[in-house]
């Protein structure tokens, strides 16, 4: 495994050589009776080791290259991807996106982005710390984790193991109006996911670290402990007569319930007309106190970026304030589609924080006074066109602020548009680990189907 | 036409000058640690896909994907490495790199190459050239415009066009050589219908290891379209989904899902060698009522979940899972067999080069019982008739699961009534099927169109069923 300086000298001579590959595709594209086009060329590297039962049981090298092109001829557009960067391949891949371009049929909306719309600014955003784990010790560090989670409690019997995986990698867009940027970027995390036992039933349940650099990982015992204790609390799960009480999301599945906002005021899911949030824009969606920001520059942030896959610069924004909706998700078609710009989000939300209020997480509870705290969420069961909510949950029933015992085998149901509203608070227990940043989220009454 | 296995070697290995040989030389170094189970895994494949929007064609994408995946495994150690560069070096750099998973030790044996084969279950085909581009798009086209034609409350339609030609060859440490082209197709049609301010969408499609043709066979393009259809125009005068337990009727085909999550995980090798499913150490216990029996089917012709092999060079078979109630057997791939004692089912799987098998499932159904389905639906006061789901998900240690229903009606006085919103159906795996009490004389496999996810990996799958009634479900609506 090179040293870590070595390493980070290698990502940046590998960018300006991906951006040899993205300036040569334009041109063997533009060759092949391309009007615009547009690629993106990327590689990396990985390790990702798992331990069980304190032996190592994988250890998976990973060497990633992929390449795509975009081209339009006219309004007609093509698309093609490849593995292989060999001159052939690339010609190849070129020739197949011109073949779709051929007969694709004309769309007034397609196109490259505006062209005032793309990054000309590039912070430093600080993304890219390589690790430098040799294999060897990074079995040591998942067999601690999972050793601190084995040793937890006399319940955990079984385990699923604890896993290092690192990342690095780089990864350049360019198009014919003249972008040709590229960075590299690391990914580091550990899990461990161990099982319970009590009374012939069994319980599993798991955690994870990951951050952009690995010194801002938790330590293995601090994984492997908190795994085991989710695990042993879990025991003993049973389900719950029907009903209709609050329901709080914890911290770890609060960020999903954002992203069914998100998917709503998406510009795909707008034109199409299949989100129950139409018009949302300038709409009070949310109660007051709920103000949702994007925010894509935060240094080491897991989702931050200078520009989104089409090369348009973001930009720090309120997608919420006050409850208001102030802006929709859009790359530059879906914004040709509304009559609007982009947003900056061809690809997707660049670290979303949702503003937390007063209380932590015990305060959380007691708020909630009585009702379901939701640790895990299972099927899809989200209809995003009418807002329909019904999904299979696990947690905890909670009377007078207290978790009395653990739940499983129920559903809640709702209307994501009447849980918007009925938010009751955020809490300050805030999950900094994905792109989405948010603390436990209450909701005020929804369906409990169970016993 | 030549025989698949030199197809492939033609494919793959030819245009990078690599023989047999070079494979052997590959497989020897691998072999040279105390190795129990080698493979390499070479992939190459051509997909596209076509979607048309608002009434036209407005993109398409060909993707090209080859690469090679080499693995040694030691006892239950698994050394894992791949490369997109199919060239000696790399697979000796590679070779180098998984061996480090054994400890020091005697070498493997190293057994010289021969080339295997077994009967196809499919045709060697590229389905991406069985229709010229101009035709999909016609195709496309005419498709939106007819079933644009059906209800004038339709708003949106989308149709979509997936062909992939995939082509693999293995070489195991047996010194066996196979290969395997396997073509794939897909279609959907969605549509958005409104009335008086209401929305809703349907949708529905298939699929096979086919060529494009088979969309035009027997109308089948038309049939998807005109279930959408129905699929949304149903959904606009739907209810609220009642809330609790209740006696469910699920439709056959497609239900069929309940089988893949409740049982079909928690029946994996891997999770039974390690103890963590709901199922483990329970073969020859009674986990289901006498009247079912299910098994996982990789040998049907033509299907969407079949394989001639498995992605570890394993001829797939019929496996019982389940026979009138007992728990029969595993699905396995090679080194979950090897660790627990048994045989490999051919249910080694993996998404690609790049990704490590594991057993999984391939078409997984129930066979036919004898009621008639309008009596299963008759004997039954007042429940739900559920017969369309969007998808499903299992914990296979507590066994909970779930699956969405996407088309329900209510069951009252032993008729189907109203139809009721999407609702998510909740239960416990080891115990769903002895909950069940009829099951009917009309097994149907679904159309093409399941993707199963496991550790990441996504791999094509079928299941199927005839109409069954379980007497008691959570069922999750909002109507308590």
């Amino acid at each position: 495994m090179p040293n870590t300086k070595s390493s980070v000298q290698s990502m940046e001579c590998e960018t300006d050589r991906l951006k040899n590959i993205a300036a040569d595709i334009l041109s063997e594209a533009k060759k092949q009776g391309a009007d615009q086009v547009e690629t993106a060329v990327s590689i990396g590297n990985g390790l990702s080791v798992n331990a069980r039962m304190a032996e190592v049981e994988t250890i998976e090298h990973h060497r990633d290259q992929g390449v795509g092109v975009t081209v339009y001829k006219g309004k007609r557009k093509g698309s093609a991807s490849s593995t292989d960067f060999d001159t052939g391949s690339i010609k190849e891949m070129v020739s197949a996106a011109c073949a779709i371009a051929q007969h694709a049929e004309e769309d007034p909306f397609s196109g490259l982005p505006e062209q005032h719309q793309l990054a000309t600014h590039f912070p430093e955003l600080s993304l890219n710390h390589p690790w430098g784990i040799s294999t060897e010790q990074a079995i040591e560090m998942a067999v601690n984790c999972e050793n601190a989670a084995r040793s937890f409690d006399k319940c955990i019997t079984n385990s699923e193991g604890a896993g290092i995986q690192t990342f690095e990698g780089t990864r350049v867009m360019a198009n014919s109006l003249g972008f040709n940027h590229g960075y590299p970027a690391s990914r580091h995390s550990m899990s461990c996911s161990v099982i319970g036992e009590k009374d012939g039933n069994m319980q599993r349940d798991y955690w994870y670290t990951s951050a952009r650099n690995s010194l801002d990982l938790d330590t293995p015992v601090e994984v492997g402990e908190k795994a085991a204790s989710r695990t042993v609390s879990r025991l003993g799960a049973r389900s719950i007569s029907t009903r209709k009480c609050p329901v709080m999301f914890a911290a770890e599945v609060a960020g999903g319930f954002v992203g069914h906002f998100i998917s709503a005021i998406r510009g795909g899911n707008l034109y199409r007309k299949s989100s129950f949030l139409l018009d949302s824009l300038n709409q009070q969606v949310f109660p007051t106190f709920i103000n949702i920001h994007e925010q894509p520059h935060l240094l080491q942030g897991i989702g931050s970026t200078a520009y989104d896959s089409e090369g348009v610069a973001t930009v720090p924004r309120h997608i919420v304030d006050g409850g208001v909706v102030q802006g929709y998700v859009l790359s530059s078609y879906s914004a040709r589609k509304l009559g609007m710009q982009s947003t900056a989000n061809a690809g997707g939300v660049h670290n979303l924080t949702v503003e937390s209020g007063d209380y932590n997480f015990q305060q959380m509870l007691q708020k909630m006074n009585t009702g379901l705290l939701v640790t895990e969420l299972i099927g899809q069961g989200v209809n995003t066109l009418t807002g329909d909510y019904s999904r299979g949950a696990a947690g905890y029933w909670v009377e007078n602020g207290h978790i009395q015992y653990p739940v499983e085998e129920v559903t809640i149901a709702g209307n994501l548009k009447d849980m918007f509203q009925s938010i009751v608070a955020v809490g300050n227990d805030v999950d900094l680990r994905g792109n989405t940043r948010t603390g436990s989220i209450l909701i005020e009454e929804m369906t409990l189907a169970g016993q | 036409m030549s025989n698949v296995i030199e197809q492939a070697e033609n494919i793959i290995l030819k245009p990078v000058g690599l023989s047999i040989n070079d494979i052997d030389q590959v497989m020897g170094s691998m072999l040279s640690k105390p190795i129990d189970q080698a493979d390499i895994y070479f992939q190459s494949s051509r997909s596209e896909s076509w979607m048309l929007e608002d009434g036209i064609v407005k993109e398409g994408n060909y993707n090209i994907e080859q690469g090679v995946g080499l693995r040694a495994i030691s006892g239950e150690k698994t050394g894992f490495a791949y490369s997109e560069e199919l060239a000696l070096p790399n697979l000796l750099d590679a070779a180098k790199s998984v061996k480090a998973i054994a400890s020091r030790g005697e070498s493997g044996v190293l057994r010289p190459t021969s080339r295997q084969t077994v009967p196809s279950l499919y045709a060697a085909i590229d389905p991406l050239s069985t229709l010229s581009d101009e035709d999909k798009v016609s195709f496309l086209k005419s498709i939106d415009k007819q079933t644009r034609q059906i209800d004038s409350r339709i708003e949106q339609v989308i149709v979509s066009l997936v062909g992939v030609y995939e082509v693999i060859l293995v070489a195991t440490n047996e010194g066996q050589l196979s290969s395997d082209i396997r073509p794939l197709v897909r279609m959907n049609v969605s549509v958005i219908v409104e009335e008086n301010g209401r929305r809703e969408q349907g949708s529905s499609g298939g699929g096979g290891r086919q060529g494009y043709e088979f969309f035009m066979q027997d109308d089948r393009a038309m049939d998807y379209a005109r279930e959408a259809v129905r699929l949304a125009t149903v959904s606009l005068e739907a209810v609220a989904a009642p809330a609790g337990t209740m006696t469910v009727v699920l439709g056959p085909g497609w239900p069929g899902i309940l089988l893949h999550e409740a049982i079909g995980h928690g029946l994996e090798g891997d999770f039974n060698r390690k103890g963590s499913s709901a199922f483990s150490g329970r073969i020859g216990e009674k986990v289901a009522s006498p009247l079912c029996t299910v098994v996982d089917d990789g040998t049907l012709v033509d299907r969407r979940g079949s394989l001639s092999i498995d992605d570890e060079g394993v001829q797939t078979q019929c496996t019982t899972l389940i026979e009138n109630g007992v728990l029969k057997g595993y699905m396995q791939d090679k080194m979950n067999a090897r660790l627990m004692g048994q045989t490999p089912t051919g249910n080694g799987r993996r998404e690609s080069y790049a990704h490590l098998p594991m057993p999984r499932m391939t078409n997984t159904y129930m066979l036919a019982g004898k009621s008639d389905p309008g009596e299963v639906i008759s004997s039954v006061k007042n429940g739900l008739y559920a017969v369309n789901f969007s998808g499903g998900q299992v914990d296979i240690t507590s066994g909970k699961f779930v699956f969405s229903a996407s088309e329900a009606y209510l069951i009252e006085n032993g008729k189907v009534t109203k139809p009721v919103k999407g609702a998510t159906l909740i239960g416990n795996g080891p115990d769903v099927l002895t909950k069940v009490t009829m099951v009917g004389n009309d097994l149907e496999l679904d159309s093409g169109v399941g993707t199963c996810g496991k550790e990441g990996q996504s791999v094509p799958v079928g299941v199927g069923q005839p109409t069954l009634k379980i007497d008691g479900m959570t069922v999750g609506g909002t109507h308590a």
